[in-house]
């Protein structure tokens, strides 16, 4: 069926990107550093990139879904829609890579109050702030409850806030983030999940001290992040102390979900691309190699059948039909595909996907992808932890 | 529309799943089985499928049928799977209609109503080799007279002994590997000099080895158009592999809910097996691979009943392509951990999950096996 509103929403949509969407932006980011990712401390790697978020920051397009209130396109899930299949046409990158918006704002739409939205959504939609995840701690990882961080009430002229002491890890750009989400214990008697409070705070503070790990693909992008007698304001705790189990567990789910769809936005060559340039096309207009052949094969159906999976888990969860848990098998599923992807690419590219710093290479970007893959089934919790919820909450196994 | 069942589509879920928990779960295959039944299915309870409508859901409403879609067919078709009901459904109802519909008048207002009302069944004779391999078909319709004369022989003719018409890709030019100069005929049952001879297979169903010694036929047995049988042929095909995905996908379901039951229940060391974190990881994964070849099946589903034109056709062919190959990957793996947890009594013929196992082995080959299906996504996606 026609549908007339959407079809001329389209067509304003589809002008509108020709006429504002630079040319330079029009190509796939080549890694996580040529995102614009907004902030404080950011530098805009090009003229078009400032202006590609700056107009559509103006028309609420960072964050199309969301009330023009808060910085919002209003657009409903149909025209979203449309906006993202107009970008995808011409290759538009996204305008805004932030955690804000995949995590926190979430988050606070459910859990904030009418002031915090008011306060933090707008600078996360046009991209003056820039946040970060403060969860994992040395000792709590997948045990993440059982977190240490202390958070201790206070009062002084400025008013009631708390001095948070103790130690985040592996806290993805703590170094470049302006404010830190983050869990800390207000109530260190009570059971484990009932003790800790969500909250949010400025880094930039003396009591905040970020520290960049390296990583195996070379880059730094998270830190060890240390808190001494650094102070948050009451009024940015975020739903009520000692429930902030509840608000890191509903983040966790658009956490998991934005996660699980790494790696298949598609832009860069495909697998059969990458294979068919290596080692050419051999009997039959065939893959020369018929077991790399194979291999990739299988893994196309596995990967369009995901493709359908992932529409139909977001029109179930749109249409509140789904047990929400289900996200953790998609994270789970989504994630060990993309790290699938990224062995099947460097099998394909062979000894030229080794190279990691050649013009030719792209700066190792093939390698340095695959290396980086391997933390989507450890970050936003181990696709072990994902097949124990799956396992409790859907399966509903006991023990 | 959204990739979930709407409520009438749930609605008919739910008759099928009541009917058929009563009129043929799993004790129904087993009794026929143990009776050495030759027919392979229940003649009566075909009937009664029938009167639920079954038979008429892709017959269009002008021709007296329901005029639904694939996704109501694969309702019905996975509700069969989980109660591993046999009946000729599949090639009949689902694959037969689809190529009648590509066929002239005469096909239509000849078999529509009695596949409607249940008094007529068909099967399919397409497959040569041991493997599913259309484009390989050689055997051949010389012309002779105004018609056409078959020699050759199929094979995995599903239900081909009992069928009142038999749907015979041949070829009347061109060479094996070629999809142009295939013809389909439809021959009726007890045409002269065509023999079937029924094999049982591992799952109890039955498919026929059918001899073509010189068949004679009208020119008005052709489907479609002469030399270009490719187009009923995958139109019938489509219909066909959609229909055994969800077969699968509820032969898997079947299988996996009833194991999930059984280490809910099983104890040993004191405990309740379904604790030990070994088992549990497994049965997410196997959760997880049965919710994604739903999707794809569902997808393919869709898409074939959203077809306007020939770019939507194509889309929907690799659609389903997708669902045969994963829901083979997915029923595969639901049947082998079925056994595993099981263990001991897995193995016994008493539990129901070898049965499970025996059937899914048999729609994993029908119509093209997962390998055959990612083998042509690549073709086509040209490497
Ligand atoms: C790229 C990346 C980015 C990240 N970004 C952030 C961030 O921004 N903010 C933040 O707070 N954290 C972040 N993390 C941390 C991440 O959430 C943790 O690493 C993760 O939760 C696992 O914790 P751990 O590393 O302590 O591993 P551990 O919990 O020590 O796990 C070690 C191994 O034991 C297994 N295991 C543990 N418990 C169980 C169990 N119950 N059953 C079965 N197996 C189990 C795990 O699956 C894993 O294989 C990031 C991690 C990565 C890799």
């Amino acid at each position: 069926m026609p549908d007339i509103d959407l079809d001329s929403f389209r067509a304003e949509t589809r002008a509108w990107l020709e006429e504002n969407c630079p040319p330079e932006m029009r190509t796939p980011a080549a890694s996580d550093d040529d995102q614009c990712w907004g902030g404080r401390k950011f530098t805009f790697q090009s003229e078009a990139q400032k202006l590609w978020l700056e107009r559509m920051a103006a028309k609420g397009w960072t964050v199309p879904d969301w009330a023009p209130e808060y910085g919002g396109g209003g657009l409903s899930r149909a025209e979203t829609r449309v906006l993202h299949q107009e970008m995808a046409r011409i290759k538009a990158r996204s305008p805004l890579s932030s955690f804000g918006i995949w995590m926190l704002g979430p988050a606070l739409l459910k859990y904030g109050t009418e002031d915090q939205k008011r306060e933090h959504l707008p600078p996360i939609a046009r991209g003056e702030i820039r946040w970060c995840q403060g969860y994992s701690e040395p000792g709590a990882g997948s045990d993440l409850a059982g977190l240490q961080t202390r958070a201790v009430s206070a009062t002084d002229e400025g008013g009631d806030y708390y001095i948070i002491n103790g130690q985040k890890v592996w806290t993805s750009y703590a170094d470049k983030a302006d404010w830190i989400f983050c869990l800390v214990r207000t109530d260190p008697e009570a059971p484990k999940h009932k003790g800790i409070s969500f909250i949010l705070f400025d880094m930039d503070q003396p009591g905040v001290e970020p520290k960049p790990i390296r990583l195996i693909s070379g880059s730094s992008p998270f830190c060890e992040t240390f808190f001494t007698d650094a102070r948050a304001e009451k009024k940015d705790l975020v739903y009520e102390e000692n429930k902030g189990w509840d608000v890191a567990k509903y983040l966790l789910g658009h956490e998991r979900e934005m996660i699980s769809g790494m790696g298949h936005g598609g832009g860069g060559k495909t697998l059969p691309q990458m294979a068919l340039d290596s080692v050419g096309v051999g009997a039959g207009g065939r893959l020369a190699d018929p077991l790399m052949r194979a291999e990739i094969a299988m893994f196309e159906v596995r990967a369009a059948a995901y493709r359908a999976q992932a529409e139909r888990f977001n029109d179930e969860w749109k249409a509140g039909r789904i047990n929400p848990a289900v996200s953790s098998m998609m994270k789970y599923y989504g994630t060990e595909l993309n790290k699938r992807r990224n062995e099947l690419a460097m099998q394909a590219g062979g000894t030229g996907a080794l190279e990691w710093e050649s013009e030719e290479s792209n700066g190792g970007k093939s390698a340095r992808d695959w290396l980086r893959s391997k933390g989507n089934s450890i970050e936003g919790g181990t696709s072990e932890i994902q097949l124990n919820i799956v396992a409790k909450r859907v399966l509903e196994l006991p023990g | 529309m959204p990739l979930y069942l709407t409520d009438d589509q749930d609605m008919l879920r739910d008759s099928a799943k009541g009917f058929l928990a009563v009129k043929a779960p799993v004790a129904h295959l087993r009794k026929l089985r143990d009776a050495d039944d030759a027919a392979g299915y229940d003649p009566a309870l075909w009937k009664e499928c029938a009167e639920m409508g079954f038979t008429s859901i892709l017959i269009p409403e002008a021709e007296g049928g329901l005029g639904l879609g694939h996704v109501e067919a694969g309702v019905v078709l996975e509700e069969m799977g989980r109660n591993l009901t046999p009946s000729p459904m599949l090639p009949t109802a689902v694959a037969a209609v689809a190529a009648l519909k590509k066929g002239g008048a005469q096909h239509r207002d000849k078999w529509f109503p009695k596949i409607a009302s249940g008094d007529a069944t068909v099967a399919l004779a397409i497959d040569e080799g041991a493997k599913h391999d259309p484009a390989a078909t050689a055997m051949r319709a010389e012309r002779s007279g105004n018609g056409f004369k078959l020699s050759g022989r199929k094979r995995f003719v599903v239900q081909g002994h009992t069928a009142d018409m038999l749907i015979v890709a041949a070829r009347t030019a061109g060479s094996a590997g070629e999809s142009d100069g295939i013809t389909l005929f439809a021959v009726e049952k007890g045409t002269a000099k065509m023999t079937a001879d029924p094999r049982r297979l591992a799952d109890s169903s039955f498919a026929a080895v059918v001899e073509f010694d010189g068949v004679e036929l009208d020119a008005d047995a052709v489907i479609g158009e002469v030399d270009a049988g490719w187009a009923p042929l995958t139109a019938m095909l489509c219909a066909g592999r959609a229909g055994a995905s969800a077969e699968l996908l509820g032969v898997g379901q079947g299988t996996t809910d009833q194991t999930m039951a059984y280490i809910k229940e099983r104890k040993q060391f004191g405990v309740i097996i379904g604790t030990f974190q070994a088992l549990q990881h497994r049965a997410a994964h196997l959760y997880a691979e049965l919710e994604v070849a739903r999707a794809a099946t569902l997808k393919a589903q869709q898409l074939l009943d959203d077809i306007v034109d020939e770019k939507s056709a194509d889309r929907a062919r690799r659609a389903v392509h997708t669902a045969k190959a994963m829901t083979g990957l997915a029923t595969t793996l639901a049947v082998q951990e079925g056994v595993q947890m099981h263990a001991g009594v897995g193995m016994t013929d008493e539990y129901d999950v070898g049965l499970y196992m025996k059937r899914a082995r048999t729609l994993a080959e029908l119509f093209g096996d997962t390998n055959y299906h990612a083998d042509r996504l690549a073709c086509e996606a040209g490497y």
